[in-house]
């Protein structure tokens, strides 16, 4: 080879770029994943910025004149209700179309299945909203009748039976098949991750394939369920819309599921009022969204840990 | 372009563990050098850090010399990506991009470094480094072909090709055939012979009969015990290794009494 | 764990049971369907003085059915095998149960939102509409521009933070990322329109809603989706490939650009525009931060802008008088939005198809 002067500088040249390249493009990478950082901390301190007026403000000042505390309170009784409503509903159906999609559904049509239940977590939640309103509320209605006639001894069903089926059980169904996916999903994952050996194990040792699933699916797969189930709940918590359009909110607080008045909850209250509002009240606003934001944020570490955990104790491979 | 390498007192780590210990060896230009010894020797660490391919690995570094024309290539003011452009280096298993063409994974070592060549230059170099690969007659009429779509055999000898196209000094061969089949093996085998009349070759094998017929000497590593350092035992002729070796571990091994 | 069954069944099905004994035993293939068909017709039957309604049909059968397989198979076949059959019937209802909904929402939207699916209502806005007639052209236009920039903010972010945590992160830094971006997927979208207002409104002034704060709120949701995806189709690469590239001298930055991403760029692509999907429909952030107008507003930095979600919305919830009209065009609007991300999911899975590698 023959090493020219200028072939030599050349070489140079490229040299340095390689360095300021790697030196530009480690840099900006490692500056994108912090600024996710920032992102995160900005939005706790600007929503505590913006809702100081709030926290500082005398009580009658406050919407409903009863303090930010008794202007949250009722509302995040509405939220953890309704949300409560949706897990109770969605777990159970979930881990059964997980298990039909991993373990009952024939091979072929197992992945077709998934594409139906995951085309539920696409649309969108304003559609539900829309949904819950014309095409499921009118259709429980009569079942709230008869709840209230013949099970009204029990405060959840203790009516009167509101006429239109916007109640808080309405909202906890909608709410229920949306977070189904996204339930579904992770549940069916970790029952796929079932170690083969286990499960052919017990078959081998003459189980049907309930007991199968029982001794050897379940038992492996549990703490990934109670974490898809508080992802699920994160997600319920937060929805906005679907509640907005669907609950027919008069700010009460009560346990009874079927009536006409029902408590709001923090994020359809906001998107209901927000519009209107001004001054103090978008202070009132960004406060209940600060506590939501906070309790959304512990569930779903909680849940994310629970994950994280799992993942490294799990004896598979 | 074949040089000489000189590597004097050196230590590999992987983070605090000292993989291979204390390597003084000349690998000779022209010629071939195959590494030999047990799994977990640390035949290939070795051989990675005569490129920097070993510091790819977090937490991996080095101590000591490699010296190659009179330049230390752990250096200071040596760029690692200077020294891979100068010793290339073939793996275990053929590597072949995906995304590229035969043609095209021919030429990357030009392309991707972004260097500026006229059509009919890189045509020109792409031929000869499947020439010199073996490749040339087989290829020839398919090098737009995906790479991926050739043998494993003949992917191999495609990475060489890759690798020769960027006329390194130096070519460093893991294991280069331990993923082919015989017919593959013998193809790559020839293609050794006839590149060590240009290239310094250092080659690791598992595969006693293959040190023996495609080098010209051999280093045998070893380590004491399970987490001990790695070493190299004897270097030698390869002739004098196979036939007449100095240390008894050598004997042990080339016998098949271990490993 | 206690013991599967009791032992007295475990004895009573013995392992050297005759295979004439296993096939004895067993109900016949058809013996599910016919259950079920004989479920549909008492059921139907019992509710015929009630008019028959459906869900009360299908309620009544499914039950009939779960309870008429487990009682058939508690006769011929023994209890283990009753509850294995139960199990199956129960799980096979569940699913049933998931359709309910995905059929009859698209079912809903459709005939619904079919009527006004009309040239009109692609070629006009609102802008002097009061009753009858009008579109949703600038809502159309209003929630491409927002979907825009909100792709064009989080796809380099997300991107870049991917190729952070896959090629360069080590250590604590990179393990906080991991985390919080899991924590951040889980962020309720209405406290990403509040953060976007809150910013403003110290920014800038109280009140403000500006098309581009929709796409920063957005992006806000879209970011840890962004980054998810990616960093899966990059961890997907072999990292032989890496080191090939390595070896031919070439630098680690390049070797992300023309090695790993263009490996991984199906995958990727397949992400984006799946996270493009998910916040397409996204509405109560644009509710906060983009509010609406009925006109066409091309200018996100300047004015509120119209998007399909909050057009819909408000059509629905504010239908004025006479209400059908409005409440036509807000079904039609929720058509179009959920074959917009129904669109945007199928464009998906053809990316990744085209995308796949091919062998030869």
């Amino acid at each position: 080879m023959t090493t020219t002067a200028t072939a030599a500088r050349g070489e140079a040249r490229r040299e340095a770029r390689a360095r300021a390249g790697d030196r530009i493009f480690k840099g900006t990478s490692t500056a994108a994943g912090i600024l996710i950082l920032l992102i995160l901390a900005a939005v706790a301190i600007f929503l505590l910025i913006q809702a100081i007026p709030a926290l500082r403000a005398p009580a009658e000042e406050v919407m409903g004149g009863e303090g930010l505390l008794g202007y949250i309170a009722p509302l995040l009784f509405g939220t953890i209700l309704s949300s409560v409503i949706a897990l109770v509903i969605a777990t159970p159906l979930a881990v059964g179309i997980a298990l039909f999609i991993s373990h009952y559904a024939p091979r072929r049509m197992a992945q077709g299945l998934g594409y139906a239940v995951d085309l539920l977590a696409a649309v969108p939640s304003i559609v539900y909203g829309l949904w819950g309103f014309t095409w499921l509320a009118p259709r429980l209605t009569p079942l709230y009748r008869w709840l209230s006639d013949n099970l009204g001894f029990i405060p959840l069903f203790a009516g009167p039976a509101s006429p239109t089926g916007r109640t808080m059980f309405t909202a906890g169904v909608v709410l229920a098949v949306m977070i189904l996916p996204i339930v579904t999903a992770l549940s069916r994952e970790v029952f796929l991750q079932t170690p083969r050996l286990h499960e052919e194990a017990a078959l081998a040792l003459g189980a049907t394939r309930w007991e199968t699933i029982r001794y050897a699916v379940i038992p492996y797969g549990r703490s990934g369920v109670v974490s898809a189930a508080m992802l699920g709940l994160g997600r319920a918590l937060g929805e906005t819309m679907a509640v907005a359009i669907v609950l027919s909110a008069t700010g009460a607080v009560t346990f009874n599921l079927i009536g006409s008045t029902n408590p709001s909850t923090i994020p359809a209250n906001i998107a209901l009022t927000f519009p209107e509002a001004t001054g103090l009240d978008v202070s009132v606003l960004i406060a209940s969204g600060l506590v939501l934001f906070v309790i959304t944020f512990g569930v779903n570490m909680l849940a994310r840990w629970v994950v994280n955990r799992r993942a490294e104790f799990s004896g598979a491979n | 372009m074949a040089k000489l390498i000189d590597v004097s007192d050196l230590n590999i780590y992987y983070g605090d563990f000292l993989a291979v210990e204390d390597v003084t060896m000349t690998i000779e230009p022209r010629a071939v050098t195959a590494l030999i010894g047990p799994s977990g020797c640390g035949k290939s660490t070795f051989l990675r850090s005569l490129n920097r391919m070993h510091e790819v690995i977090p937490g991996a570094r080095v101590e000591g010399k490699v010296v190659m024309d009179g330049q230390d290539l752990y250096g200071s003011d040596i760029d690692p990506v200077t020294v891979r452009r100068q010793i290339g280096m073939v793996f275990q298993r053929p590597n072949p991009f995906p995304t590229m063409s035969i043609y095209e994974n021919v030429a990357a070592g030009i392309k991707l470094n972004a260097k500026r060549m006229k059509k009919s230059d890189l045509d020109e170099l792409v031929e000869r480094s499947l020439r010199g690969a073996n490749l040339w007659n087989e290829v020839k009429d398919r090098l737009n072909r995906p790479g991926a779509g050739l043998s494993g055999g003949q992917q191999q000898r495609l990475c060489i090709a890759r690798a020769i196209a960027i006329q390194p000094d130096v070519l460093l061969m893991d294991e280069p055939c331990s993923a082919l089949d015989p017919i593959s093996t013998l193809a790559v085998e020839d293609l050794i012979e006839q590149l060590k009349l240009e290239y310094t070759i250092v080659i690791v094998t598992h595969n006693m009969q293959q040190a023996a017929r495609v080098s010209d000497k051999t280093a045998f590593f070893n380590l004491a015990a399970v987490g001990k350092p790695g070493k190299v035992v004897e270097i030698d002729d390869t002739a004098t290794i196979f036939s007449n070796p100095s240390q008894k571990a050598t004997e042990d091994y080339i016998s098949g009494r271990f490993g | 764990m206690s013991a599967p069954t009791t032992d007295t069944t475990r004895t009573a099905q013995p392992a050297g049971s005759s295979r004439a004994g296993m096939r004895e035993h067993r109900l016949p293939k058809w013996a599910p369907a016919a259950v079920v068909g004989a479920a549909l017709v008492v059921a139907v039957l019992l509710t015929l003085p009630f008019g028959a309604p459906v869900a009360g049909v299908a309620v009544l059968t499914a039950i009939l059915a779960v309870g008429g397989i487990w009682l058939a198979s508690r006769i011929v076949e023994g209890s283990r095998k009753a509850t294995d059959r139960l199990v199956t019937a129960l799980v096979t209802v569940a699913f049933l149960i998931a359709m309910v909904p995905l059929v009859s929402v698209v079912w809903t939207v459709v005939a619904n939102g079919a009527a006004r699916l009309d040239v009109q209502f692609f070629t006009h806005s609102m802008f002097r509409v009061v009753g009858e007639g009008g579109g949703a052209l600038h809502a159309l236009w209003g929630t491409v521009i927002v979907t825009g920039l909100a792709t064009l903010i989080s796809v380099p972010i997300g991107l870049l933070t991917a190729i952070y945590l896959v090629e360069y992160g080590r250590g604590r830094l990179a393990r906080w990322i991991t985390f919080l971006v899991d924590v951040m997927t889980g962020i309720p979208s209405i406290v990403a329109g509040l953060f976007i207002v809150a910013v403003f409104a110290l920014l800038f002034r109280p009140g403000l809603q500006l098309g581009l704060m929709g796409g920063l709120a957005l992006s806000v949701l879209m970011i840890p989706v962004v980054v998810r995806s990616c960093e899966e189709m990059l961890k997907l690469v072999p990292n032989e490939l890496r080191e090939a590239s390595y070896a031919l001298g070439v630098p680690k930055w390049r070797t992300i650009i023309k090695v790993v991403l263009r490996t991984a760029v199906g995958g990727i692509a397949t992400g984006i525009t799946l996270a493009v999907a998910r916040v397409t429909g996204e509405t109560a952030p644009l509710l906060l931060t983009v509010g609406l107008t009925a006109g066409l507003n091309f200018n996100p930095l300047e004015g509120k802008m119209a998007t399909l979600p909050v057009y819909a919305y408000y059509q629905y919830t504010a239908p004025g008088v006479p209400p059908e009209f409005a409440i036509e065009r807000a079904w039609t609007a929720v058509l179009l939005l959920i074959a917009l991300v129904m669109g945007l999911n199928l464009l998906a899975r053809v990316i990744s198809r085209v995308f796949a590698p091919k062998a030869r």
